[in-house]
């Protein structure tokens, strides 16, 4: 698209191995993980074991995403984002491309997740992706481009994982790659600045998306009671909406007070949920842990309710890395 | 190094050049005066662009990027489009720089990978930090009309974008052709953009579409802005011819 047009990188096959220039590490390439604007990721073996590697063209972007894995992978404690291997460049007739490794995560797309795990793991995995972003806050940054397409649910516990730092800015500046769904300046709620409520409007935006699968256009104008709309039209929306409303507005400075909210939120909703269908329930957890009390004699009701309630609630716990 | 102004045209149309100087020959001036010429090309869905080669050409010529994109998808378009010119001047310009320190024919890929990402810090910062001042130039012939609204919508998002920037910005908005005149003014320099709707032309003559002569006139107004400064104006950055 520029003015000096740049050459593609077609796409490597299967088999073809990468040489550094640089580092002379070699990678043996698996299959195509995806592309986009910046290049094309690829499933990759090496002595490292699986890893994944980003081809791209333009060495700047590919080291300005470098640049922003180094500076995660810095950070102690906390996983933000794939872990950082290197950075070189690999020759292949004549020209040079740019590439860097990075951690392979073996997850599946968030929403192909949620539709095959049940609408309730939504609200568990934005706590995940709250505490997760408040720690990137905490570090100066601000992730940007937050989006679907850019989250992958790994393992077992279920963990929500973000790929694609191409969007990733320090606090203060602003934000140059974005989404227009994601992205509150086309909402006409707000600039582009890098600051923690950029993030937060995201993940609301994030969860409209799963409300409204297919998205949908900004109105012509108060684009703030179209989105209110949009939530209290949506039976799976609603129950979020004082959390969505204050997102979407700015209303949160920090991630860790939003998470809280949802936190407290979907507590309340559990224990709700608990009480009036107990014996229905579809929760795996709970079907497992109140099968042998069932062989006892009969319980109380509400020491059932209690239980199960309780172990949700350090499930939940266990599930959003509050505990263990 | 000096903080100097980054001094764009964006030229937004939908088709050939039909009328006055060869557009391709005004770009290169102005690239000649220190700025950089983009060129945004707008379609209709299922329209096939003739200006293609056209549109190309102003920007290669202009030092510029150019970019064709459906009605739809403007708004994204047209800010990417100027913060990537943007950072496609700087980078001429440190690519310079690094030359001078490294040796002619060095690229900055011709530094180890682990050194590159110093250079990317500082393109980075100077295109968060440095001036800039974007003339919009902007086709209203009769093909234009219905994609006006869309194009407001996107100069808009660009204002949102270039404002969550730390430098400061100036815009200045020319339509082209002009009810009475070729080129016609409708924002003079100002920090906000804001309030187009009310000022783009509601008819224009059909048929004749003057990017030459469009071109010519953005020269002119950048030349009497620098010259109202005062001679001693602060440094601007050249594109690097490569
Ligand atoms: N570390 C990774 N592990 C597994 N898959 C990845 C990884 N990085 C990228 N991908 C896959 O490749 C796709 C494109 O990568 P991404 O970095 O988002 O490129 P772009 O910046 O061009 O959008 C992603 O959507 C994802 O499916
Ligand atoms: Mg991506």
């Amino acid at each position: 698209m520029t003015g000096t047009s740049k050459n593609q990188v077609a796409d490597v096959p299967r088999g073809t191995t990468i040489s550094g220039k640089w580092n002379k590490q070699t990678y043996q390439i698996m299959k195509k993980l995806g592309s986009g604007a910046l290049g094309t990721v690829y499933l990759a073996d090496s002595v490292k074991g699986r890893v994944a590697l980003k081809i791209g063209t333009d060495s700047m972007s590919i080291t300005s995403e470098v640049n922003v894995l180094k500076q995660l992978s810095m950070v102690q404690g906390t996983v933000l984002g794939p872990f950082f291997y290197e950075i070189d460049d690999w020759e292949r007739s004549g020209k040079k491309f740019p590439f860097y490794v990075m951690e392979y995560i073996d997850g599946e797309p968030l929403f192909t997740f949620i539709n095959r795990r049940g609408k309730e793991w939504i609200g568990i995995l934005m706590l995940q992706l709250l505490r997760d972003l408040s720690a990137l806050h905490r570090e100066g940054w601000v992730f940007g481009d937050l989006k679907p397409d850019n989250l992958l649910v790994e393992g077992s516990p279920p963990t929500v994982r973000w790929l694609d730092v191409g969007g990733t800015t320090p606090m203060g500046r602003s934000v140059k790659e974005f989404t227009e769904f994601f992205d509150r300046g086309y909402w006409g709620l707000g600039n582009r600045v890098a600051e923690p409520s950029y993030d937060l409007f995201s993940v609301a935006m994030i969860v409209l998306n799963a409300g409204y699968p297919k998205r949908f256009d900004r109105p012509k104008k108060d684009a703030e009671h179209y989105l209110m709309n949009k939530i209290e039209s949506s039976q799976l929306l609603k129950e979020y909406k004082p959390i969505l409303r204050k997102a979407l507005l700015g209303k949160y400075g920090y991630a860790s007070e939003m998470r809280q909210e949802l936190f407290a939120l979907l507590q309340g909703e559990k224990t709700n949920v608990r009480k009036n269908k107990v014996n229905s329930s579809h929760s795996r957890v709970a079907a497992r842990q109140t099968r042998p009390k069932a062989k006892k004699k009969r319980t109380g009701w509400v020491e059932t309710v209690l239980l199960v309630a309780f172990l949700l609630f350090f499930y939940t716990l266990y599930l959003v890395g509050h505990i263990f | 190094m000096k903080k100097g102004t980054l001094r764009q045209i964006l030229l937004i149309t939908d088709g050939c050049s039909n009328q006055g100087e060869d557009p391709v020959a005004m770009a290169a001036l102005a690239r000649e005066h220190g700025m950089t010429v983009n060129v945004i090309g707008v379609l209709d869905e299922n329209e096939r662009t003739e200006g293609l080669k056209e549109i190309e050409n102003i920007a290669l010529s202009g030092g510029g990027i150019h970019q064709l994109v459906y009605a739809k998808q403007l708004s994204h378009t047209v800010q990417m489009v100027t913060r990537k010119a943007m950072t496609q001047t700087i980078q001429g310009f440190i690519h310079k720089e690094l030359q001078s320190i490294l040796g002619h024919d060095k690229e900055i890929e011709d530094l180890p990978p682990d050194k590159r990402g110093q250079v990317v810090e500082v393109v980075d910062e100077l295109g968060e930090t440095m001036d800039l001042e974007v003339l919009i130039m902007i086709d209203t012939s009769a093909s234009m009309q219905h994609k006006l609204p869309t194009v407001e919508d996107a100069l808009l998002d660009l204002s949102i974008s270039l404002h969550s920037r730390i430098g400061e910005n100036e815009y200045a908005l020319y339509a082209f052709p002009g009810k009475r005149k070729q080129v016609e003014r409708l924002m003079d320099w100002t920090p906000i953009l804001k309030d187009i709707h009310t000022i783009f032309p509601k008819l224009t003559t059909g048929g004749i579409t003057p990017t030459g002569p469009a071109l010519k006139e953005a020269i002119d107004a950048y030349q009497k802005k620098r010259s109202k400064r005062g001679l001693l104006d602060d440094g601007y950055i050249e594109e690097s011819s490569s």
